[in-house]
């Protein structure tokens, strides 16, 4: 029997009335997938003035976009935002429900997606809909991928990062869509309040835009080591990143993790030290033009995945090859 | 808010220094089979540690509680020596197989069977699966907010818990008004407590409780395999679209070859 599809939903984010540019590239996703399923692309936007970005998402494919505009909904919060979904998707029954790996986007996802009893998978690289019309949610795991799918429950959801997928193109398939206004629950008194949102400045040059990455991995060994990896960074004017190791060592922040669950990033130029090339963190950095690891096993999986390789101990190698930077740019300077 | 009683989510994890040793099988896409020993998840020794540190300031007694298979009680016997007042692992052969919900599920049902704490933390993340589901997940089912991302965490006597939690761009901070409240801490809160000799001594005439599913009085559907939403359909083995050249040669042919090949991307 055939069962009606219901329409492919995306959580919009927005943060000081601009729209998150993962929840841009989702929206170009759900389209795809909409058509796909030959079912509508819906989104969900809660702000404060924020019913001024319905045009751009219109733009982008969205069919039918449900926005709460209040001042109570302009930042995140799970008191008032979940309910609102929750309440919302019980009603239009989505197939689908695509939210960014953003620190909301985490929080909120797994609350809806636990009060209407489905799954939902975190991180995916990849979404497609498999011979029986399921999504096809992709994750890398054990040096492979896996797919993992929700058969029964509805909406099937995940959270993807930003950099996974592309923009929607300029021309988006529809130019108008139906604006839905949500009623903004009464003020209750709530079991958590927001007293602040902080914003802090990164330190560093970012990873996002950056032409250059150099990414350290365990085989920094030490703090000191660590050190070097950030030297040639320096030296290089580039972005530092690591993979988990270094984050877990504390060497370096969480927000400098590249892969699966940390950035997908896409420099022109990138070189691994000392990082075991384990899928979790390649395909954060796929989409590098040219690729360079320096690894002392020359057995290392990163080496069928980049490039060009250089096996060499870190250690004893980066002092030598930043000693080289360095007369390079004197000898250009000089000249 | 009175925070009597505190419990802590902890999970046995496979070394992640080893757990690249379990492997898709490129020929029968299974998963090769490998001895990795289980260790603490690392975010819940931090976890650990908000509990001990609260419950030293305002005078609570900590739980620790796991969802895994027998060999996982030694990790609850770490948390033990590192100064929780009880340990209870959830075991059941009917408990295998779940996914972040039924994982949350279960918990949520050995917490109320234990009796409804004031306060659960749990680790951000585990270093196997990484979802970062379970601590909202059990929120949802234990019907209380929860606050992930957590990187402050101060008591103020009746008024509650000021917790500062991680956004992309910074961060905010949330007063909760009174509990249970659920919390997900980040490794920035805190540094986890190294376990003392005397700690080993007192944990060591600890038992860990070990509660199966008829003790959880749930039905077998709800846990597990059958009761996970999600389900892994597919493996395959992913392959590079790049063919690599070596760089060889010397110490310093090896660095000059490099830097001609950053000058000539145009880095240098
Ligand atoms: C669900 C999930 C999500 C994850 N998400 C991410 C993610 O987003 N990003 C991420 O990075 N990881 C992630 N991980 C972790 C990931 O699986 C790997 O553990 C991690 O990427 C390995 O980091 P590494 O290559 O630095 O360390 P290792 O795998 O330990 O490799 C270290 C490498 O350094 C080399 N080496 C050692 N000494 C030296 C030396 N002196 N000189 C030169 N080379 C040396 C070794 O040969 C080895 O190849 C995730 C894991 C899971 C389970």
């Amino acid at each position: 029997m055939a069962r009606e599809i219901g329409p492919v939903w995306v959580f919009v984010e927005q943060c000081g009335g601009n729209v998150l540019p993962v929840s841009y590239e989702l929206v170009g996703k759900g389209r795809e997938l909409a058509d796909e399923l030959g079912t509508s692309l819906e989104a969900v936007l809660l702000g404060d003035s924020v019913t001024g970005l319905a045009g751009e998402l219109f733009r982008g494919g969205v069919d039918r976009l449900y926005v709460g505009d209040d001042v109570l909904l302009k930042y995140y919060q799970p008191e008032m935002y979940v309910p609102m979904i929750v309440d919302l998707a019980r009603e239009r029954k989505p197939e689908i429900f695509l939210v960014g790996s953003t620190a909301c986007g985490k929080e909120l996802a797994p609350l809806v997606a636990a009060r209407l009893k489905t799954g939902i998978s975190a991180h995916c690289i990849d979404l497609a809909l498999d011979g029986n019309r399921l999504l096809e949610q992709i994750i890398p795991a054990y040096g492979g991928l896996i797919s993992i799918v929700c058969p029964e429950m509805r909406p099937q959801m995940a959270t993807i990062a930003k950099g996974v997928f592309a923009l929607p193109g300029p021309a988006g398939r529809h130019g108008t869509g139906e604006l839905v206004e949500l009623a903004v629950p009464q003020a209750e008194p709530m079991k958590t309040e927001l007293l602040e949102v902080v914003y802090e400045e990164a330190a560093g040059l970012t990873l996002d835009s950056a032409a250059t990455i150099v990414a350290g991995g365990a085989g920094a060994k030490d703090a000191a080591g660590w050190r070097m990896v950030e030297v040639l960074a320096d030296e290089l004017g580039a972005a530092l990143g690591a993979t988990r190791p270094p984050v877990d060592e504390g060497w370096i922040e969480l927000d400098r993790m590249i892969g699966q669950s940390g950035k997908m990033v896409t420099p022109d130029f990138y070189i691994g030290v000392g990082l075991s090339g384990e899928l979790q963190h390649m395909v954060g950095i796929v989409g590098a033009k040219l690729m360079v690891a320096i690894n002392n096993d020359p057995k290392a999986p990163v080496f069928d995945q980049v490039d060009y390789g250089l096996v060499d101990d870190c250690q004893e190698f980066l002092p030598v090859l930043i000693a080289k930077i360095r007369q390079f740019k004197q000898g250009k300077t000089a000249a | 808010m009175n925070v009597r009683k505190i419990v802590v989510c902890v999970k046995a994890v496979p070394d992640p220094k080893r757990a690249s040793e379990i492997r898709i099988d490129p020929r029968t896409k299974t998963l090769t089979r490998a001895d990795v020993p289980l260790v603490i998840n690392q975010l819940d020794r931090h976890a650990m540690e908000a509990a001990l540190k609260l419950a030293g300031e305002v005078g609570a007694e900590v739980t620790a509680i796991s969802m895994g298979p027998p060999p996982a009680a030694a990790v609850l016997k770490e948390c033990l020596a590192m100064g929780a007042g009880r340990a209870v692992l959830l075991s059941d052969r009917s408990f295998a197989g779940a996914d972040a919900y039924a994982t949350a599920y279960t918990l949520a049902k050995g917490i109320e069977v234990d009796g409804m704490p004031d306060l659960v933390v749990c680790g951000m993340s585990s270093s196997d699966g990484s979802t970062e589901w379970v601590a909202p997940e059990l929120s949802v089912f234990l019907d209380c907010p929860v606050v992930t991302g957590v990187i402050g965490l101060e008591a103020t006597g009746n008024a509650g818990l000021k917790v500062s939690a991680r956004l992309d761009n910074g961060y905010r901070v949330v007063k909760v008004n009174g509990g249970p409240v659920v919390l997900a801490v980040t490794r920035e809160l805190n540094t986890p407590r190294n376990i003392s000799f005397s700690g080993i001594i007192k944990a060591r005439k600890k038992e860990v409780a070990i509660w199966n599913l008829e003790r959880l009085g749930i039905a077998a559907a709800a846990v597990g395999q059958d009761g996970s939403p999600t389900i892994i359909s597919g493996m395959r083995v992913a392959e590079s679209t790049r063919k690599v050249q070596m760089i060889e040669g010397t110490r310093e042919a090896k660095a000059e070859e490099l830097v001609r090949l950053l000058a000539a991307a145009g880095v240098l």
